[in-house]
């Protein structure tokens, strides 16, 4: 008998591995079929839109058989999809080009913007869902109530405020006024030319260096910023998780969790949050991903040398491969952040997984 | 062991007034089943609700004596009424595909009310859980422990509710229409399995259904609710010599083998019952 169980259990084990194997397999091919769309929509763009590379490169005073040359050099006269070809084995070996702009391959300048938009974003994110969840979910409880009313009232102004005002606003207040914060750019000038970038991210690379005080220095620098976008993704998440927390506190689930005497911080915390939190994690997800594609007008309003900023000024100056690079930067973003939550949704909910 | 005098609960109406949705009940119930039946919308499921304590946060509940065990439920503060709730008096909800927490494993589901009630090891608690659903006829307890409300039926799903409320050994246990959820042949299992529970344990048991066969074999006493009141109360064995219009009405409209009827009966409704 006991014999018997352990082969069953060693089967039902295998078979578990083999659905594992599978649906790894799956999401491979949703990944590299997003990716390859991703690639095909960025190259088009690339190629539509009505900038010639070439006279990026050599200037419209030019002569005819340099620009003949430079054509032939780039590959541009092949068939279209050659170009794509080419292109995509390019993107896989990490080459977006070099930047008209700043004359650096992308990918460097890539390397140097994005860290500064992730540490912003990542700040931001953790700001707004660490308190935007339990503000909302404090709004569901006292529903109609004085609380209720604050966080509705929160949420509009970071809704409908501009956000590059509520920074200068920021900056004038906290910066200006009462000192409590550094001002634009990551860390004051004295310390920037001290720190060896390993990472890119001004906290990691300070402490790791044991600069405490080019840390405080970085920290106070970032913390203006980030509250912003804190609070920006805040309002959001706020008013999603009031009415998530809405419908479940109605669910009869919830009645039987309080006939069983539980707290009612148990009930709502660990019942009625948990349920929650199901859908609650692609908006975060979702807002994380809108952060980390580089908020253009708080790097602006704070000298923040992102992502954002970086595609923005390529734009403006027809940097048409730093563009692309940007694009391909973000839209992987998309995808990672929307498996990451698509991952979380079956470790949270265990309807959506296999069953056994 | 339970006294109801005199019980009102109102909910407040779009006008600004209140709503009555129960209207002066009154009752005492001993180690007994107490069946109340009635038509939806009688007041019969928000009596079972305010004895325990889950009444809307916007409605409102007065009664002249609503004691448990010499407890005064209405003037009892808040946390000694959680100590009662799921310790002393427990609830069975209708329809376990919606009372069961649904991210949540069963077996976590039972713990967790007898870790609100109980000083218990973990261990001590898995053990105590396993017993449970044991004692409500899961024949391997390990491994309904482990799973979620969407891997069982809702028969088993049923039993799992009832070892959550059972697992911290109350003395009443009010059964919400228990079974109406569930298949026809479910329901008996449930039925069985509920009636051996409160006889063993020797548990009072208030068992709310619109079923009044159900309820007449099933329990001691009857009280038949419409409108918010108690219009009669009947030993189980007594439906045949019910009183009131209403009540015959009721007992009338019951579908008969062997006797062909026509036209079938309706049931009689008037508005002075409801004064």
């Amino acid at each position: 008998m006991a014999h018997a169980e352990r082969v069953q259990g060693g089967g039902r084990r295998n078979a578990r591995l083999l659905r594992a194997a599978d649906s790894v397999g799956r999401f491979l091919v949703v990944i590299l079929l997003t990716y390859l769309g991703l690639l095909a929509v960025t190259f088009f763009i690339g190629r539509v839109i009505p900038i010639d590379p070439v006279l990026a490169v050599v200037g419209d005073r030019a002569p005819e058989h340099v620009i003949a040359r430079v054509r032939e050099e780039m590959g541009l006269n092949k068939p279209l999809w050659e170009q794509f070809f080419i292109y995509v084995q390019k993107v896989l070996q990490g080459d977006f080009g070099r930047s008209v702009l700043t004359s650096n391959p992308v990918l460097q300048d890539i390397r140097r913007a994005f860290p500064a938009t992730i540490e912003l974003a990542t700040l931001g994110i953790i700001l707004g869902a660490g308190i935007g969840v339990p503000l909302g979910v404090w709004a569901a409880v006292r529903r109609g109530g004085l609380a209720d009313q604050l966080v509705r009232v929160m949420g509009l102004i970071g809704y409908s405020a501009p956000i590059f005002w509520l920074g200068l606003m920021g900056l004038l207040v906290f910066y200006a006024r009462l000192g409590w914060v550094s001002g634009p750019g990551r860390i004051d000038v004295a310390y920037e030319y001290t720190l060896t970038p390993v990472t890119g991210f001004m906290l990691v690379d300070t402490a790791m260096a044991g600069e405490w005080e080019a840390f405080g220095n970085a920290f106070s620098h970032l913390i203006l910023p980030a509250s912003l976008l804190g609070y920006f993704s805040l309002a959001y998440i706020s008013r999603m998780t009031r009415s998530f927390m809405l419908n479940e506190l109605n669910q009869e689930y919830v009645t039987a969790a309080r006939a069983k005497g539980l707290s009612e911080a148990r009930v709502i915390w660990r019942h009625a949050l948990r349920n929650a939190m199901v859908p609650l994690v692609t908006v975060i997800a979702l807002s994380y991903a809108g952060l980390l594609e580089g908020s253009v007008l708080t790097e602006t309003v704070f000298a923040w040398p992102g992502l954002g900023l970086y595609i923005t000024n390529s734009l403006q100056n027809a940097d048409m491969n730093a563009v692309l690079g940007g694009t391909i930067v973000v839209g992987s973003i998309f995808i990672g952040l929307n498996l990451l939550s698509d991952l979380l949704y079956r470790v949270l909910d265990p309807r959506t997984r296999a069953t056994r | 062991m339970l006294v109801v005098d005199d019980l009102r609960v109102s909910f407040p109406n779009r006008d600004g007034g209140f709503t009555q949705a129960v209207r002066g009940v009154s009752f005492t119930l001993g180690r007994e089943r107490l069946g109340i039946v009635g038509e939806s919308g009688s007041g019969k499921s928000q009596t079972g609700r305010a004895i325990m304590g889950l009444t809307a946060p916007e409605g409102r509940v007065t009664a002249k004596t609503l004691a448990f065990d010499g407890v005064d439920l209405i003037n009892c503060p808040p946390r000694e009424r959680r100590r009662l709730r799921g310790g002393r008096i427990a609830m069975i909800l209708q329809d376990p595909k919606f009372s069961l927490n649904p991210v949540m494993t069963i077996g976590d589901q039972i713990v967790e009310t007898l870790d609100a009630h109980a000083k218990v090891s973990r261990r001590e608690a898995r053990e105590r859980a396993l017993e449970t659903l044991r004692q409500v006829q899961i024949d391997d307890p390990g491994r309904v422990y482990d799973l979620y409300p969407h891997e069982v039926s809702g028969g088993m799903g049923q039993r799992a509710m009832i070892a959550m409320m059972l697992v911290a050994e109350p003395d009443l246990l009010i059964a919400d229409e228990p079974t109406s959820a569930l298949d026809v042949t479910v329901q008996l299992q449930v039925l069985a399995i509920l009636d051996r529970l409160v006889a063993e344990r020797g548990m009072g048991l208030i068992f709310i259904s619109h079923d009044l066969r159900l309820v007449s074999t099933f329990c001691d006493r009857i009280l038949v609710m419409y409108a918010g009141r108690v219009v009669e109360e009947l030993p189980a064995g007594g439906l045949k010599d019910a009183k009131h219009p209403y009540t015959r009405g009721l007992v009338n409209c019951l579908p008969r083998l062997r006797e062909d009827r026509h036209p079938l009966p309706t049931l009689d409704r008037r508005p002075e019952w409801a004064l």
